[in-house]
C-alpha cells in the first residue's frame, strides 16, 4: 500500500468512527426519550397498564400495548432501543470494513454480529431451566 | 410503585456521578445497592445494572472517538471472545444458585478496590516494549495514538493475543453474570496481557463494554429479567448522573474521593460474601 493510499484510508477511518458516534448518540437519546415517556405516563396515570407484575417482553405483546399506549409497554420498547445501538455500531462497523476492503475485519465484525443474533435467538427461546 | 421509581431514578444519578467520577462503571455500584438497600432479586439486579452499563457505554463512547485513541480493530476482534462469554454468563445466572453470585460479585467489590487503590500509585504511562508478533501483525492490531501531552502519534504494538483473547472470555463472563461493565478485566487484558498502552486501551475497553453487555442484555430482555419499573428510571438516572459527573469531575478532588471510596467499596463486598454465606446482620 502507498503511503497516499494509507493515510486516505486513516482519514476515511476517522470519518467513518465519527459517523458511528453520532450514531451510537441518537441512538441512546432517542432510545431515552422513548422511556421517558413510558415513565411519564406511568407516573401520571399511576397504572402500568398490566395487572400486577406483569410486563410484556416479546414484541407481538410490547406493539399491542403501545397502541393502547400502556406505560410499561413504551419503556420496554425503549429499553430494547437501548439495547440495540451497540448492535447498531457493530452493523455500522461492518460497513466501514466493507469500504476498506478489509475482508479479515467484515468477516470478523460479521461473526460478532451474528454471536449477538444468537443471544437475542437464546433469550428469546427461554431456555432455562 | 411510584415511589418506588422515584427513589431508582435517584440512586440512578447518584450512580452516574459517582460512576463517572471514580471511573468505574455504575453497575458495581448498582448491584450492592438494589439488591441490600432495596432487597431485590439478585437476578433482577443484574438484568437492571446491565442496561445502565450499555447507557453509560454508549453515552460515553462519542468522547473517544473524538480522541483518536479507539482501536476498532483489536476491539471488535476480542469482541468475538467477550460477546460469547457474556451470552455464557447471561445464561448460567438462570442455573447457579443466587447466593454463588452474591459471593462472587463481593469477591468482584473487593477486587475492585484493590484495583483502586492501586491506581491511586500508579504512575506515568510507559510505553511496553514489545517483540514483533506475528499473530499481532496478520491480525493488523498494531497502531499509533495521538497522545495529548506529547503532542505527537504514539505507535505501538501488541503481542500475547491468546492471553488478551482468554481473559477477554473471562471479562466477558463476568459481564454477563454480574451485570457490570468489566471494564478493568477488559483493561488489563489488552494493557497487562497483549501489552498495549493503557489509553488506547481504556477507550477501546469502553467502547467493548457497550457490545458485551448488549449480547447478555437480550438474553435478560426477552427471559423478564429486566424488570421495566427498575431498570428504565435506573437507566435515565444513570445517564442524567454520568452527564452532570464528567462536568463536575474536572472540580472535585477525586484522588481524596476514591480514598474514601475504597474502604466503602470493602465494606459492600463483605456485605454481599455475607449475604452468600446466608449471614444477615
Amino acid at each position: 500500500m502507498r503511503p497516499d493510499d494509507k493515510q486516505q484510508t486513516q482519514q476515511e477511518m476517522a470519518k467513518v468512527e465519527q459517523i458511528i458516534g453520532v450514531i451510537l448518540q441518537i441512538g441512546v437519546i432517542v432510545s431515552a426519550i422513548i422511556i421517558c415517556c413510558g415513565l411519564l405516563l406511568l407516573l401520571v396515570t399511576g397504572k402500568s397498564g398490566y395487572s400486577s407484575n406483569h410486563f410484556p417482553t416479546h414484541f407481538g405483546l410490547i406493539f399491542q400495548g403501545i397502541a393502547q399506549l400502556k406505560p410499561f409497554a413504551i419503556i420496554m420498547l425503549g429499553l430494547f432501543g437501548l439495547i440495540l445501538t451497540p448492535v447498531l455500531r457493530v452493523v455500522v462497523s461492518i460497513y466501514a470494513f466493507i469500504k476498506e476492503h478489509d475482508q479479515l475485519y467484515v468477516l470478523i465484525t460479521t461473526a460478532v454480529l451474528l454471536i449477538l443474533i444468537l443471544g437475542m435467538v437464546l433469550g428469546y427461546l427461554n431456555i432455562w431451566p | 410503585m411510584l415511589h418506588t421509581v422515584l427513589i431508582i431514578l435517584g440512586v440512578g444519578i447518584l450512580a452516574g456521578i459517582f460512576g463517572a467520577i471514580l471511573g468505574i462503571g455504575g453497575g458495581i455500584i448498582l448491584t450492592p445497592v438494589l439488591t441490600l438497600g432495596f432487597g431485590l432479586d439478585i437476578k433482577y439486579a443484574i438484568g437492571a445494572s446491565i442496561i445502565s452499563v450499555i447507557a453509560t457505554s454508549s453515552g460515553a463512547t462519542i468522547a473517544y472517538v473524538k480522541d483518536d485513541l479507539l482501536n476498532l480493530r483489536v476491539a471488535m476482534f476480542l469482541e468475538i471472545a467477550t460477546t460469547v462469554g457474556a451470552i455464557i454468563g447471561a445464561l448460567l445466572v438462570g442455573v447457579v444458585h443466587p447466593n454463588f453470585l452474591y459471593v462472587l460479585f463481593g469477591s468482584l467489590l473487593l477486587f475492585s478496590s484493590w484495583n483502586m487503590y492501586r491506581k491511586l500509585r500508579q504512575g506515568q504511562e510507559v510505553l511496553h516494549k514489545v517483540k514483533p508478533d506475528r499473530l499481532a501483525q496478520k491480525l493488523r492490531l498494531n497502531s499509533s495514538y495521538y497522545d495529548k501531552n506529547k503532542k505527537q502519534q504514539v505507535p505501538y504494538q501488541v503481542e500475547n493475543i491468546p492471553g488478551g483473547f482468554s481473559v477477554m472470555f473471562g471479562a466477558g463472563l463476568a459481564s454477563g453474570m454480574l451485570g457490570i461493565g468489566s471494564g478493568p478485566f477488559k483493561v488489563m487484558a489488552m494493557d497487562t496481557f497483549m501489552k498495549m498502552p493503557l489509553k488506547p486501551s481504556s477507550a477501546t475497553s469502553n467502547l467493548m463494554m457497550g457490545v458485551t453487555a448488549a449480547a447478555s442484555a437480550t438474553v435478560y430482555f426477552f427471559n423478564g429479567s429486566i424488570l421495566p419499573q427498575i431498570a428504565a428510571p435506573l437507566a435515565i438516572g444513570v445517564l442524567v448522573g454520568a452527564t452532570l459527573g464528567t462536568r463536575i469531575m474536572p472540580h472535585l478532588p477525586s484522588k481524596w474521593i476514591r480514598i474514601i471510596f475504597i474502604p466503602l467499596l470493602l465494606y459492600l463486598g463483605g456485605q454481599m460474601i455475607f449475604k452468600g454465606f446466608g449471614v444477615t446482620f
